[in-house]
């Protein structure tokens, strides 16, 4: 019974001297930190992403705290909302930004870009790309072995494996820009995100001459030019032998997309403007007709069966030597066609 | 008998053109020069469009202290100097001429007769190397030059003749050893005497008792010359493993130089170049490409101009085989399999590998089984399971820290890897990326180094 006692009074001085010393410790190692730190940590999406460019949203919170100037920082998760709630609460200035949403310009899919060669090593982007030119001719295009996917922490990217290429859900995107720094071709980037997720954009990043473009991918920017002169709002720069669309200058009136001789403009979200008459009086109709399969989801199905029955090749050598044979419906489909791939191509 | 001490794998020989002769592939009717043949910077053209040339004329000159110059391996007319597809799918700068007979500049010396005599001292050996544009031949293309060039306050104290050709499948440097031996054994008297040495040896493995023997037999008439006989192991043919071999010293990590263990290494092919470059005054426009694959009809060693297109190797050795799978530049270790056979034969192709069937196809990897195999394999002493880990994981820092520039990309631990885990092409990758941050801190610190000098010169004005 004594032992009990002894055992158990030593146990709680052991204790109580413990805390004493604890206490002491405390207060002479004590951390200041901001608690208004913590707080603006609660207020950010805690996804800790970086694409703010901290390591994580702890840093990103430390900064906008510290920091006099917040207007440099920026949450692409959290937005203009999440900055503004967190400037409002600091009593400083927020960052005004408009929404972007990461873009794969490329438009090299397998019927588009022919395969040529195959990848026996690691499939993965980097790898190949450090090793040789890729599966197809073109030096610039998409690897297809997912990179950016793999970088995506928002389940915002996905392989289509009809394309072997790799999508973006819009509405998921939140324009960290993991994939744009995963892409090893630098095929990836940020653009602004306009209403209803429409775009335009050069599917192309070709720095090749228009002959060699034109050799390795149907659907390349050859760096013709003509965008550049139809543009109202002098959005297109040709660079390289490739052209490119200014998001923040581009009002999305669509006049490139019809210029385009290889169908490397892009046109997300929207119909086509009407060709003009000149070109085939029957285009208007067909263009018209669209609207019943325009919508993305059901035009990709649509885009698939009329491209079966003519090989591509046919197509865009002897369109009009082919049909003829064919009878009236298949005449309209096959010319529905190139149409269909110009806008929907994504 | 010797041999380097940690690490190697033996892969089966399968030397299948040992045997056969050197024989001369004819001339092509249109070659691609490539400007960037060697490592460092690229040469600059010297000729355009429409310009004559002749055989043995320069071409395009050296674009810096890393570098070499380029002579034109036929004589015809430039059609072209821009971009063409190399043999991995890229387009790279290159020099296209078109063959018009066979005129060669006059300085050069054809015939066959040997000249041992060399007059000229260790300087004007260098420079009529370096005017010959003469590189590694065993494959790292190292412009020979600037191997030679002992840099100060540094002395070289042997010199090594790299005839091990460990790689499997090729003999191009075995066929030259054994029927250019003289010539072999007065280009190491030459490089002896450039680099001020008095002591040589010619290390070769020995599953080349003929080559050993035939050297043996005639390094008696060379003073200081001694041929070697090594143990076969792969990759003893690597420059470090080979100083490790016959001198026993081991070359520290970079940026250490085999030159700060007293050795110079050169290929047995270069020396030969050097001796046709110093006594013949011939540029470095022809070499013997090995044509070999165990489907290939009849294997054989060409010797070839630069910029003879490889599929025209190919049809030497009868045609391209039904079930081939790949068609490797080099051997089927460190050789890189090509998308495009019209791409030319340059300074540092010593075969074409044909594989075929199951050969040529990769193994499903599985997972690691942390045996470590991979680390008893690599002959630099390194850890390739965690470095592949470590580059998949981005971790650029602790790659650097484990020393991956160190790695050889010798490829013993993906072949000895029973899981059959792609090993090399993470450990590639990684060395590839640790490469460019290195170069990109130097780029950074030499700007901000002139920009607080150009700060400092304006304070003082």
């Amino acid at each position: 019974m004594e032992v009990l006692f002894y055992t158990i009074l030593t146990l709680c001085a052991l204790g109580v001297l413990a805390a004493v010393i604890l206490y002491f410790v405390a207060q002479k190692f004590r951390v200041e930190e901001d608690p208004r730190i913590d707080e603006v940590e609660k207020m950010l999406p805690g996804a800790n992403c970086g694409g703010c460019g901290f390591a994580g949203c702890h840093g990103m919170a430390d900064a906008l705290v510290k920091n006099d100037d917040i207007s440099s920082l920026f949450c692409p998760v959290g937005g203009g909302e999440c900055m503004k709630a967190v400037a409002k609460y600091l009593g400083k200035a927020a960052a005004e930004k408009e929404p972007q949403v990461a873009t794969v310009r490329c438009g090299g899919t397998c019927e588009k870009r022919p395969r040529t060669s195959q990848f026996d090593g690691t499939k993965s982007c980097a790898v190949a790309s450090a090793l040789y030119v890729g599966e197809t001719d073109c030096a610039f295009g998409c690897v297809g072995y997912g990179d950016c996917v793999d970088a995506c922490n928002f389940d915002a990217l996905h392989m289509n494996p009809e394309t072997g290429m790799p999508t973006v859900d819009p509405d998921k995107c939140v324009a960290c820009g993991a994939c744009v720094s995963a892409c090893p071709k630098h095929i990836i980037e940020l653009r602004k995100k306009f209403p209803k997720n429409r775009a335009v954009y050069v599917g192309c990043v070709s720095k090749d001459k228009g002959a060699v473009v034109m050799k390795a991918c149907k659907a390349g920017c050859i760096g013709c030019g003509k965008c550049v002169k139809t543009c109202p709002f002098g959005a297109i720069t040709l660079i390289d032998n490739v052209a490119w669309i200014d998001s923040s200058k581009c009002k999305l009136c669509r006049k490139c997309v019809n210029e385009c001789p290889t169908g490397a403009i892009k046109l997300v979200g929207m119909d086509p403007l009407p060709k003009t008459p000149k070109v085939a009086p029957a285009k208007p109709v067909v263009a018209a007709a669209k609207p019943a399969t325009a919508a993305p989801a059901a035009a990709k199905p649509a885009a698939a069966p009329a491209e079966k029955p003519a090989t591509s090749e046919e197509k865009s050598q002897t369109p009009v030597q082919a049909t003829p044979v064919q009878e009236t419906p298949a005449k309209e489909a096959s010319k529905a066609a190139p149409a269909v791939e110009k806008t929907e191509e994504k | 008998m010797r041999t380097f001490p940690i690490g190697g794998v033996h892969p089966s020989a399968n030397k299948l053109s040992a045997g056969k002769p050197i024989e001369v592939l004819p001339l092509p009717d249109v070659v691609n020069i490539p400007l960037g043949q060697h490592i460092g910077a690229p040469a600059v053209a010297k000729v355009a469009k429409g310009d004559k040339v002749l055989t043995g004329q320069l071409i395009a000159e050296a674009g810096g202290f890393m570098s070499a110059n380029i002579h034109s391996p036929i004589s015809g007319t430039v059609t072209a100097v821009g971009p063409q597809v190399n043999a991995q799918g890229l387009r790279q700068p290159m020099i296209t001429i078109k063959r018009e007979g066979d005129d060669w500049v006059e300085t050069i010396d054809r015939s066959e007769t040997l000249i041992k005599e060399c007059t000229l001292d260790s300087k004007q050996i260098i420079e009529k190397i370096k005017a010959a544009g003469i590189v590694g031949m065993g494959g790292a293309t190292f412009p020979t030059h600037v191997k030679l060039s002992i840099p100060p306050g540094k002395k070289a104290e042997i010199l090594i003749i790299n005839g091990v050709e460990c790689e499997p499948y090729l003999t191009s440097d075995h066929r030259t050893m054994l029927e250019r031996g003289e010539e072999l054994l007065v280009g190491v008297t030459i490089l002896m005497k450039a680099i001020n040495v008095t002591h040589a040896v010619i290390g070769i493995e020995n599953n080349k008792p003929d080559a050993i023997a035939h050297l043996q037999k005639l390094a008696t008439g060379y003073k200081g010359v001694e041929v070697m006989p090594l143990q076969v192991r792969y990759p003893q043919g690597g420059e470090k493993q080979l100083i490790a071999a016959v001198t026993g010293r081991q070359v520290p990590p970079p940026p250490a130089l085999p030159i700060d263990v007293g050795a110079v290494v050169c290929n047995a092919s270069t020396t030969v170049a050097v001796y046709e470059a110093v006594q013949k005054n011939k540029p470095l426009i022809e070499r013997v490409v090995t044509i070999t694959g165990k489907s290939v009809k009849n294997p054989r060693n060409l010797r070839t101009r630069m910029g003879t297109p490889i599929s025209m190797l190919l049809e030497a050795g009868g045609g391209i085989p039904e079930n081939t799978g790949k068609i490797i530049n080099g051997g089927p270790m460190m050789g890189r399999a090509m998308v495009n056979l019209e791409s030319p034969v340059t300074k540092g192709c010593s075969g074409i590998t044909v594989m075929s069937g199951k050969d040529a196809v990769r193994r499903e990897p599985s997972q690691c089984i942390k045996c470590a195999k991979c680390v008893a394999a690599c002959p630099m002493g390194l850890e390739p399971y965690l470095m592949a880990k470590l580059a998949q994981k981005h971790g650029w820092d602790s790659l650097e820290e484990n020393m991956i520039t160190s790695c050889i990309e010798c490829g013993c631990c993906q072949s000895s890897c029973p899981s059959y885990l792609p090993l090399l092409d993470w450990v590639r990758l990684g060395k590839q990326t640790v490469m460019g941050r290195i170069r990109a801190r130097a780029a950074a610190a030499k700007a901000k180094a002139e920009a607080a000098k150009a700060a400092e010169a304006e304070a003082k004005k």
